[in-house]
């Protein structure tokens, strides 16, 4: 009884994860039974270095990869398993992506870049009926990420930190539940990736969103709420951050 | 949404797909064009079969004939008369036709019909087609021009026969002007009606010895030396005269051989077992050009009772025989009925009965042949497009395999991601079949201006009327033709972008996301 009240609301959580890429004739095993779980609201790193799995296991839990062993489980039901349709679903609704190489669309512009999920989302018609209200929602994030001035500017007119608050504001306008953030600062210099982290803290703090940041900069690990750290394959230590 | 706007923005950008549409364009404004004056000269030549045949022919099998006409029009009447619009008896046999040109006698195999004009207007507009004869019925008078010729000529040679036999050494070593319609128009008189009347004394033995100007100095009474002969052709152009390009011009220029007015010898046979060979002089009342050459250089018409009467087709008792009836319909649809009900009356072992289409079978069938085989090789062209589209789509995908990774992260489904290459294969498809349309018709339109150029550019005719007998480059353009190559050509680049497309959707987000 004791045991539930401490225990935190698991928000997403993996159960002995396995994932192996075929390189060749032999399948190189990239994660040997890795256990997470992430509470509501909270700031989770993963550290590691190259190759150490952690951006796999980053896709894993974000869907756009499967495991070919355990589970995944958003809010204790399993997710891993379920019809593409709605692990598409679930990847436009509850998971926000933000990558190292930002990876907008390079032909469209900022807010339509921003845009994009929820023009994913709704159908065309729905899409236009709203379009009114859904640009004003995209425009609040780019004001929110500081970015109103460039809000016609195609991906390459902008700047590596501005592509990144980009990416970040594409991330939220699906108003996600868990932001996956895969090496966000990896791209950029020391101040922009803390002006970077900074704004990823404050809607965690704010927003109470759950955040789990790949990263292999200890500085910047060291930020989140709690550290985990992958190495071969499998979870090494847990370290909760100051 | 995603998939229109990203589509429109691949298209806006790029430009190496635009290239590749544009075969498909070629394609479709080549098709396009090359159906449409196929389409002009089958259009044109069908018009012009039919403006010579009539709708339904019934045929004795014989050039005997049959006797009785009357009986004959009269039972296909009542087989299936609610369809007919008119009807003529003609006599149809093979001959030979024979003019001096050049100081030498000139010989043509023609098929020689016989018509009575007035008649002959019900079933088919031959009037259109004679080049002297103004009004809308063709008549076996002269036209006014031919008259003045022939008076003028017939004067000469009176003039050149009186100086002969004053001064027999005074004869002009150099023929006169032979254009010489102006010196004696004063002369002009109307011509004489045509009727079997004079008939009874023009076929008179002496005409063969003198078949030009025999029996008129036969006849009893003082008659008009000008007068044409009972025998009155309709003949066609291809037949008395030929092409040549002037060489100070470069134009083309036609030589008649013989003019209407003029006169010339028929030579068929007769009636009966053996049959006779039967000759007749014959003045030219006009000559005719239908455009198809083959009509217009094997056909000469002549007044049905005259040939009726040298063939000896008239009973004793005043019955004629004939060797067709034409036909037209009030509606051509309703041929292969009238045809069912008249090959029951008329059986097929003496009589042939066809339209003027199975008369034509195989030159019809071999334009069809042509323009089919014309349009798979040009649907190659677009097919090649296809190719084209597919090698530049794959290349595409391969470009854009962060962007997919992209949009499958932000929750797009594989099908969705399909649906967008697909949609850009529509997209190209639309633009180059639209772009391929409106060249094409733009080039159909101005296709006489574009060969008026190209001759300037080249220096040598493109189209030469002398081989096509049309004075300019005849089109058709069918909106269900155009409507379904371009449809062929959307569907083309729709079907090239399917194996790409599904390339793209089954790509794996995560190899497409992992190398930057």
């Amino acid at each position: 009884m004791t045991e539930t009240i401490h225990m935190p609301q698991s928000h997403i959580s993996t159960l002995a994860l396995e994932k192996s890429y075929r390189k060749g004739e032999h399948g190189v095993p990239v994660l040997r039974g890795v256990e997470i779980d992430v509470r509501k609201g909270e700031f989770l790193s993963i550290v590691g270095q190259s190759g150490s799995g952690k951006s796999t296991l980053l896709h894993l839990m974000g869907l756009l990869d499967s495991p070919d062993i355990g589970e995944i489980r958003l809010e204790g039901e399993r997710i891993d398993d379920l019809p593409a349709k709605t692990r598409d679903e679930l990847r436009n609704r509850v998971f926000g992506f933000i990558f190292q190489f930002y990876h907008l669309l390079p032909e469209l512009n900022l807010i339509e870049n921003v845009l994009s999920p929820l023009m994913i989302r709704y159908s065309t018609l729905e899409y236009w009926k709203r379009r009114k209200e859904l640009k004003d929602l995209a425009g609040d994030l780019i004001e929110k990420v500081g970015l109103s001035h460039r809000i016609k500017h195609k991906p390459s007119e902008l700047s590596g930190g501005e592509m990144q608050r980009a990416a970040i504001a594409r991330a939220l306008i699906s108003n996600p539940e868990i932001l996956l953030a895969d090496e966000p600062t990896g791209n950029l210099d020391a101040e922009t990736g803390q002006e970077i982290i900074d704004l990823l803290a404050n809607l965690n703090e704010q927003q109470h969103l759950t955040i789990i940041m790949v990263t292999h900069d200890n500085a910047i690990a060291e930020q989140a709420d709690r550290t985990v750290r992958l190495l071969e394959g499998r979870i090494e230590k847990l370290g909760e951050a100051a | 949404m995603y998939k229109f706007l990203l589509c429109t923005r691949y298209l806006k950008t790029r430009y190496i797909a635009l290239a590749c549409i544009i075969s498909m364009t070629l394609g479709v404004a080549t098709m396009i064009v090359v159906n449409s004056v196929m389409a002009g000269f089958t259009t044109q030549m069908r018009d012009r079969i039919r403006g010579i045949l009539a709708d339904v022919v019934i045929e004795t099998n014989s050039y005997d004939g049959a006797d009785n006409a009357d009986l004959h029009m009269a039972l296909a009447k009542q087989a299936a008369g609610e369809y007919f619009a008119g009807m003529t008896a003609t006599v149809e046999v093979y001959g030979m036709l024979s003019f001096e040109y050049a100081g030498q006698w000139i010989t043509r195999p023609i098929t020689l019909i016989g018509i009575n004009p007035e008649e002959k207007a019900k079933v088919g507009p031959l009037v259109d087609y004679l080049e002297n004869t103004t009004g809308d019925i063709a008549s076996w008078n002269l036209p006014v021009d031919v008259m003045k010729y022939r008076t003028a000529m017939v004067e000469r040679q009176r003039l050149l026969i009186e100086d002969f036999e004053d001064d027999p050494e005074s004869l002009p070593l150099e023929p006169p002007p032979f254009d010489g319609i102006e010196q004696t128009s004063a002369e002009l008189e109307a011509p004489p009606e045509f009727g079997p009347a004079t008939t009874e004394e023009s076929t008179g033995d002496a005409k063969a010895e003198n078949p030009f100007l025999g029996h008129k100095v036969e006849t009893a009474e003082p008659v008009d030396p000008a007068a044409p002969l009972d025998g009155r052709l309709f003949i066609g152009i291809g037949l008395v005269s030929f092409p040549y390009e002037d060489q100070q011009t470069g134009e083309i220029k036609t030589n008649m051989m013989v003019r209407p007015g003029d006169d010339v010898k028929i030579s068929t046979v007769s009636r009966g077992r053996p049959p006779e060979p039967i000759h007749f002089p014959a003045t030219i009342v006009d000559t005719f050009k239908s455009g198809m050459s083959e009509y217009d250089s094997s056909r000469v018409y002549c007044n049905l009772e005259y040939l009726q009467k040298a063939r000896g087709m008239i009973a004793p008792s005043g019955e004629r025989a004939i060797t067709s009836v034409q036909i037209k319909l009030k509606d051509y649809d309703n041929a292969p009925e009238v045809v069912k009900r008249l090959q029951a009356v008329f059986p097929p072992g003496r009589y042939t009965v066809r339209t003027w289409e199975q008369k034509q079978g195989p030159l019809l069938a071999a334009v069809d042949v042509e323009s089919a085989i014309l349009n798979v090789l040009l649907f190659l062209i677009i097919a090649v497009a296809g190719f084209g589209i597919l090698a530049i789509f794959f290349m595409i995908v391969v470009e854009k395999t962060r962007d997919i990774g992209i949009l499958k992260s932000l929750g797009a489904s594989s099908g969705g991601v399909m649906s967008i290459f697909l949609s850009y294969g529509l997209a190209l498809g639309i633009v180059g079949s639209s772009v391929g349309v409106g060249v094409g018709l733009l080039f159909v339109k101005y296709i006489n201006v574009i060969e008026g150029w190209l001759t300037i550019i080249t220096g040598h005719k493109v189209f030469d009327e002398r081989i096509y007998y049309f004075p300019e480059i005849p089109t058709a353009v069918s909106p269900a033709m155009v409507f379904w190559v371009a449809l062929g050509a959307i569907t083309v680049a729709v079907l090239a972008s399917i194996l790409p497309a599904r390339r793209a959707a089954r790509l794996n987000p995560v190899e497409a996301l992992r190398f930057e």
